[in-house]
C-alpha cells in the first residue's frame, strides 16, 4: 500500500522516572522494525563505554549529550514509526517534576496520550498528574499503560486493582476514553503481540489500539475559522488570503464575515497550486479570494456569516506557566493567538490548581510549572471559541516581550461573566464587538434576563438508549435546581409527541424532524432565560449536531446518558423493548434500528456502573459549574 | 459527498506550508538554505504551493564548499533557472583558498570552516533573519530534540537546553537584536515521506541519487566514491553498484551498494533499511554527539 494513504496518529508517552518509557517506546520502535543498526550500534558503544552490560535504548531516546551525561531526559523528543496501517509521531516528554513544561509541550498536539504506571508501584501521585493535564489539554484518547507486570507474576488482582484506583481518580477528569492495558516493556507482553502469560486479558495489545483509535471523529468540522497567514497579491488580477483551516468546512459561494472590521463578502475560490478547490476543511492550507474587494489583512479571521466565533478583549483561561520568572500582573505580555499578536496582561488571578490533590488555592502569581485559572485583557479584540470545542482557535501562548521567551501556554475558557458586568445591548461599543444574532433579536436581552434570572440559561440534552435513565436523572436534575431558584424547563420526548410531535412516527425522517422540533422548541425557551433540560434518544449524531448549532458555544451541553443495551432490556420500565422483540412495535432503537453513540459528549453519565446518586452529584456540580459560571472540568 | 479526510503526506504538506507563510510573514528578510539534495527539492515545492499563485518570496541559498558532486551543480543550476527561482551561492572563499580539505585538516575543522563558518558569514553579510533548513527530525538523534522555529543568538548559535517550548502551532517568532532564526519546515518528515512525496509531486532529483556503477574505495566501511581531491591514491578503488542515500561533499559522502534505478525502488530499499540515512556521512560518526556539537556552533 502506498505510505501517503495511512492514517496518522500522534501520541504523547509519559511516565514517572522509572516506569519504564524509554523501554517502552524502544520495544514499540524495535518490533516495528524502526531501530537503524547504525543507531543501534552508537548506542550501543555509549552504553560499553559506560559500563553497562545491556544495551539502553533510553540513549536512543536522549538526543542531547547533557541528558546521555545525567541519564535523565530534558526535553521532549519526537520519533517517527509506521506500521502497514499507520504512521506515527511520538512526542516523548519527560516525567519529571520540574519538566511539566515539557510534558505540556509535548501534548499540545497529541491526538492519544499514553500513560505509565508501573504495578509494582501502583497509582502514584505522578500518575494523577499526568492524567490531569492531559484532561486539562483535552487529549481526547488515553491509554493507561501497567507496565512491569512480569515482575507482579502477571497478576490480574494487581491490574484491577490499579484500574479501580486510577478509575476513581479519571471520574473526576474530562477524559472519556480511556484504555487500560497490562503490559511488560522489557519482555514485549501486550506490546505488540498478545501474551502467553496474561490469558485473563482480552483487551487490545497497545499497538493494536494505537493503530485502531478513530481520530477524523475528533475533529471540528462545524464552525469555520480561518486565521489569515498571509495575501498574496502576484498582479492586478488576483488578491488571495493564504492560511491552514483552523476548523470547519467551505465551499465557494458560502457567505462570509471578515472579523474584526465585519465586512461581508462571498468566497470566489479556493486556490491552491494543485487547482481550484469544490470545498475545503481543516487541516487544508488553502488560499481564499473574495467576490468583494473587501480589507483583509494578516491576523484577520475570516468566518461563516451564521457562525461567529466570540469577539472579546477580555477571556478566561487555564494558564500553564513555563518560565523561571513568576508571572507579574504588572506587567504586560504579548499574547500570540491564530495568527496574530497583540498585547494581553493577566488582570485577575482566579485561582492556582494544586495537580497533586486538585484543590483550588488562592494565589498571587504563578511560579514555573503552575498552573491554574486568570481572567485576562488584550489591547484589540481575539477571536476565540473555548479551547474544549475548538483547540486552534482556543489556545495561545504569551511571550514576554523583554527576553521575547515563550513563559506560559493558555487555553481559553471562555469570555469572564460575572453576573453584574452584563451590558444591556443599547450599549452601542458592545453590539459592535459581539454581533451576536441572539443577543440583537431580542425585545429583551438574554443578558437581562439572565442578571435578574441570577444565572445562565444553557441547555442540557439528555441522549441515550430507552431505559437508560434519562428521564430519571434530568427530572432530578431539574427538582434541585428548581430548588435552587433556578428558572427550568424540562422537554420530554415522551410529552413532545404526544402534543407537538403527534404526527410523527419513528422512521429515520421523522425522528429528524421530531428533534429538529424539539431544538427550537428548546431554544425558545433558552431565550427566555431558562435551564432547558431535554430527554430524547436522539439517536443520530447528526440530528443532535443540528440541534447544538441553533445555540451560542459553551451554552449547549450534550450530556450522554450511557447503559448497555443488555442491561437496558433488563431494565426496560416501560415493558417497551419486549415488545419491540416481539414485534409489537417496530423501528425501536437498539433493537431495529441504530444508536450512534456522541463521539463528543460534554459528559458522559454511565449508569451502568455508578449509582444514580453519584451521578446526581456529578451533574449537579457540573451543571452548576456552567450556570454560576465557575467550573473547571475537574472537581475539587 | 466526503469523509473530509486529507492523506497523511497531505496533512504533513500542509502543515509545512502554514510554516513557511507565517515565515515569510513573520521576518523582514528571510532566505531558504538549498543545499541541492532531496529535501531541498522537496521544501522548495511545498514553497512554491504554499505562495502560489505567486512567487516565493525569498531566495535560495547555497552554501558551497567546492567539493560538492559535478552532478549537484548540474542539476543546481537547471532546477533554478527551470522554476525562476533567485539563486545564492556563497562560499569560504579564504578557506577554499588555502586548500581546507577533510583528510588534511579533519573532518569536523574542515566542516566548521567551509559549511559552519560559511553560513553564519553569508547570514551575516546579506542581514536574513530567518533562513529555513531542511533538516528533519528524525535524521538524527539531536535533531529529534529541534524547535520548528529555532532560535539562534548573535554569534549563530544553538542553545539545546534552553529551547523555547513550542505549543500547538502557535510559533514564537520574536527576535532581539542579532538573533537569527533558523526554520524547519519539514521537521516532522520521514526520509520515507519525502521520497513518497517526490513520487507523488514527480520532483525532479540529483540523479546521483539512482544506482549505477561506479568507482569507489572502502573506508572504514563507508564506499568513498573515487574522484579528483576524494579518494587517497593509496587505497584500493573498486567497481560497486551502489547509490548515494543522501548527498553533501565528495570526501564525505559514501555511497551504499543498491541495484534502485527508479523511484519505487528506492522507496522500497528505504522500507527495508535496517541502517538510517546519514549511515553513509563521515561527518555524524566522528563521535555520539558530532551533530550536537556543530548545531551548537551553528550548523544547518
Amino acid at each position: 500500500m502506498y505510505s501517503g494513504e495511512k492514517s496518522l496518529l500522534r501520541f504523547t508517552t509519559t511516565g514517572s522516572v522509572d516506569d519504564g518509557k524509554s523501554t517502552l517506546i524502544g520495544r514499540l520502535l524495535y518490533e516495528t522494525k524502526s531501530i537503524y543498526e547504525d543507531q543501534y550500534e552508537a548506542i550501543k558503544k555509549t552504553s560499553e563505554r559506560k559500563g553497562f552490560m545491556d544495551v539502553d535504548l533510553a540513549y536512543l531516546l536522549d538526543g542531547l549529550a547533557a541528558e546521555r551525561e545525567q541519564g535523565i531526559t530534558i526535553d521532549v523528543a519526537y520519533r517517527y514509526f509506521e506500521t502497514p496501517k499507520r504512521k506515527f509521531i511520538i512526542a516523548d516528554t519527560p516525567g519529571h517534576v520540574q519538566y511539566t513544561r515539557n510534558m505540556v509541550t509535548g501534548a499540545s498536539k497529541a491526538d492519544c496520550a499514553i500513560i505509565l504506571i508501573d504495578a509494582r508501584n501502583g497509582v502514584l501521585t505522578q500518575s494523577k498528574r499526568h492524567g490531569f493535564i492531559i484532561s486539562l489539554l483535552q487529549i481526547p484518547h488515553l491509554i493507561v499503560a501497567v507496565n512491569k507486570m512480569d515482575l507482579v507474576d502477571y497478576s490480574q488482582k494487581v491490574f484491577n486493582d490499579i484500574v479501580e484506583v486510577y478509575e476513581s481518580y479519571s471520574e473526576k477528569l474530562d477524559i472519556h476514553d480511556i484504555v487500560y492495558i497490562p503490559v511488560s516493556a522489557l519482555k514485549g507482553d501486550n506490546v505488540v503481540g498478545k501474551s502467553p502469560n496474561m490469558s485473563w486479558y482480552d483487551g487490545p495489545t497497545l499497538l493494536y489500539r494505537l493503530e485502531n483509535i478513530h481520530v477524523s471523529a475528533d475533529r471540528n468540522l462545524v464552525d469555520f475559522r480561518f486565521p489569515v497567514s498571509y495575501v498574496i497579491r502576484p498582479h492586478l488580477d488576483f488578491r488571495g488570503f493564504a492560511g491552514k483551516i483552523a476548523s470547519g468546512t467551505i465551499t465557494p459561494g458560502e457567505e462570509v464575515v471578515i472579523l474584526p472590521s465585519g465586512k461581508t463578502s462571498a468566497v470566489k475560490s479556493l486556490t491552491t497550486y494543485d487547482g481550484d478547490l469544490p470545498q475545503a476543511f481543516v487541516p487544508q492550507s488553502v488560499v481564499i479570494s473574495l467576490a468583494d474587494e473587501v480589507d483583509v489583512s494578516r491576523g484577520d479571521m475570516i468566518v461563516r456569516k451564521k457562525n461567529l466565533p466570540h469577539i472579546e478583549k477580555s477571556l478566561e483561561a487555564i494558564l500553564c506557566w513555563m518560565d523561571d520568572k513568576p508571572l507579574s500582573q504588572a506587567d504586560f505580555y504579548i499574547l500570540k493567538h491564530t495568527t496574530r499578536y497583540v498585547k494581553a496582561s493577566v488582570t485577575r488571578i482566579v485561582y492556582k490548581i494544586d495537580v497533586d490533590t486538585l484543590h483550588r488555592r488562592p494565589a498571587d502569581t504563578f511560579l514555573l510549572n503552575d498552573i491554574g485559572r486568570v481572567e485576562m485583557q488584550t489591547a484589540q479584540p481575539l477571536f476565540f471559541d473555548p479551547y474544549k470545542i475548538n483547540h486552534a482557535t482556543g489556545s495561545f501562548i504569551l511571550i514576554d516581550p523583554l527576553s521575547n521567551r515563550t513563559v506560559a501556554a493558555g487555553m481559553i475558557r471562555d469570555v469572564p461573566r460575572h453576573i453584574e458586568d452584563y451590558r444591556d445591548d443599547s450599549d452601542a461599543e458592545h453590539a459592535k464587538t459581539s454581533p451576536h444574532v441572539i443577543r440583537r433579536d431580542l425585545n429583551i436581552p438574554l443578558a437581562l434576563r439572565e442578571k435578574q434570572n441570577g444565572h445562565r440559561a444553557i441547555v442540557l440534552w439528555f441522549t441515550g438508549l430507552s431505559g437508560s435513565g434519562k428521564s430519571t436523572i434530568a427530572m432530578e436534575l431539574e427538582r434541585r435546581l428548581f430548588a435552587a431558584n433556578c428558572h427550568t424547563i424540562l422537554l420530554d420526548g415522551d410529552h413532545l409527541r404526544h402534543g407537538l410531535c403527534s404526527d410523527l412516527g419513528f422512521a429515520p425522517a421523522d425522528r429528524k424532524e421530531n428533534i429538529r422540533r424539539a431544538g427550537e422548541v428548546a431554544k425558545l425557551f433558552f431565550e427566555q432565560g431558562n435551564i432547558v433540560l431535554c430527554t430524547f434518544i436522539s439517536p443520530f449524531r447528526r440530528d443532535r449536531d443540528s440541534v447544538r448549532q441553533l445555540f451560542p458555544e459553551g451554552r449547549f451541553f450534550e450530556i450522554y446518558i450511557r447503559c448497555d443495551v443488555t442491561e437496558c432490556l433488563r431494565r426496560d420500565p416501560h415493558g417497551l423493548y419486549k415488545k419491540a422483540l416481539t414485534g409489537t412495535i417496530s423501528d425501536f432503537t437498539a433493537i431495529q434500528s441504530p444508536y450512534e453513540a456522541p463521539d463528543r459528549p460534554d459528559l458522559i453519565l454511565d449508569t451502568e456502573k455508578t449509582s444514580l446518586d453519584q451521578c446526581m452529584e456529578f451533574v449537579e456540580q457540573y451543571v452548576a459549574g456552567f450556570i454560576f459560571h465557575d467550573a473547571e472540568g475537574v472537581q475539587d | 459527498m466526503n469523509s473530509f479526510t486529507v492523506s497523511y503526506l497531505r496533512q504533513l504538506e500542509s502543515e509545512s506550508i502554514a510554516i513557511l507563510r507565517e515565515a515569510a510573514a513573520e521576518f523582514r528578510n528571510p532566505v531558504m538554505l538549498y543545499s541541492v539534495g532531496k529535501d531541498s527539492s522537496v521544501m522548495v515545492r511545498v514553497a512554491q504551493k504554499a505562495f502560489y499563485p505567486g512567487k516565493f518570496p525569498f531566495p535560495l541559498m547555497h552554501i558551497d564548499t567546492g567539493y560538492k558532486f559535478p552532478a549537484m551543480y548540474e542539476f543546481r543550476e537547471a532546477f533554478c533557472r527551470e522554476i525562476g527561482a533567485r539563486l545564492i551561492v556563497e562560499r569560504n572563499e579564504r578557506w577554499i583558498a588555502q586548500g581546507c580539505h577533510p583528510l588534511k585538516m579533519g573532518v569536523d575543522k574542515c566542516c566548521s570552516y567551509l559549511k559552519t563558518g560559511a553560513l553564519l558569514e553569508a547570514l551575516t553579510k546579506h542581514g536574513f533573519d530567518a533562513a529555513f533548513g531542511g533538516a528533519r527530525r528524525e535524521e538524527e538523534k539531536s535533531r529529534a530534540k529541534e524547535r520548528v522555529f529555532s532560535l539562534r543568538d548573535a554569534s549563530g548559535q544553538w542553545d539545546p537546553k534552553n529551547q523555547r517550548p513550542e505549543l500547538w502551532e502557535l510559533y514564537n517568532t520574536r527576535l532581539n537584536e542579532g538573533e537569527t532564526m533558523r526554520v524547519f519546515p519539514l521537521s516532522n518528515w520521514t526520509e520515507q515521506d519525502i521520497w513518497s512525496y517526490i513520487k507523488l509531486e514527480q520532483i525532479p532529483i540529483v540523479p546521483i541519487y539512482y544506482a549505477r556503477e561506479r568507482l569507489v574505495v572502502e573506508r572504514n566501511g563507508i564506499l568513498i566514491p573515487v574522484m579528483p581531491g576524494a579518494a587517497a591514491e593509496k587505497e584500493q578503488a573498486r567497481t560497486v553498484l551502489c547509490r548515494f542515500r543522501s548527498l553533501g561533499c565528495i570526501p564525505c559522502t559514501g555511497a551504499i551498494p543498491s541495484p534502485a534505478v527508479s523511484i519505487d525502488q528506492i522507496i522500497g530499499e528505504v522500507r527495508a533499511a535496517r541502517k538510517s540515512e546519514r549511515e553513509n556521512r563521515v561527518i555524524d560518526l566522528t563521535s555520539d554527539s558530532s551533530m550536537e556539537q556543530k548545531k551548537k556552533e551553528g550548523y544547518f
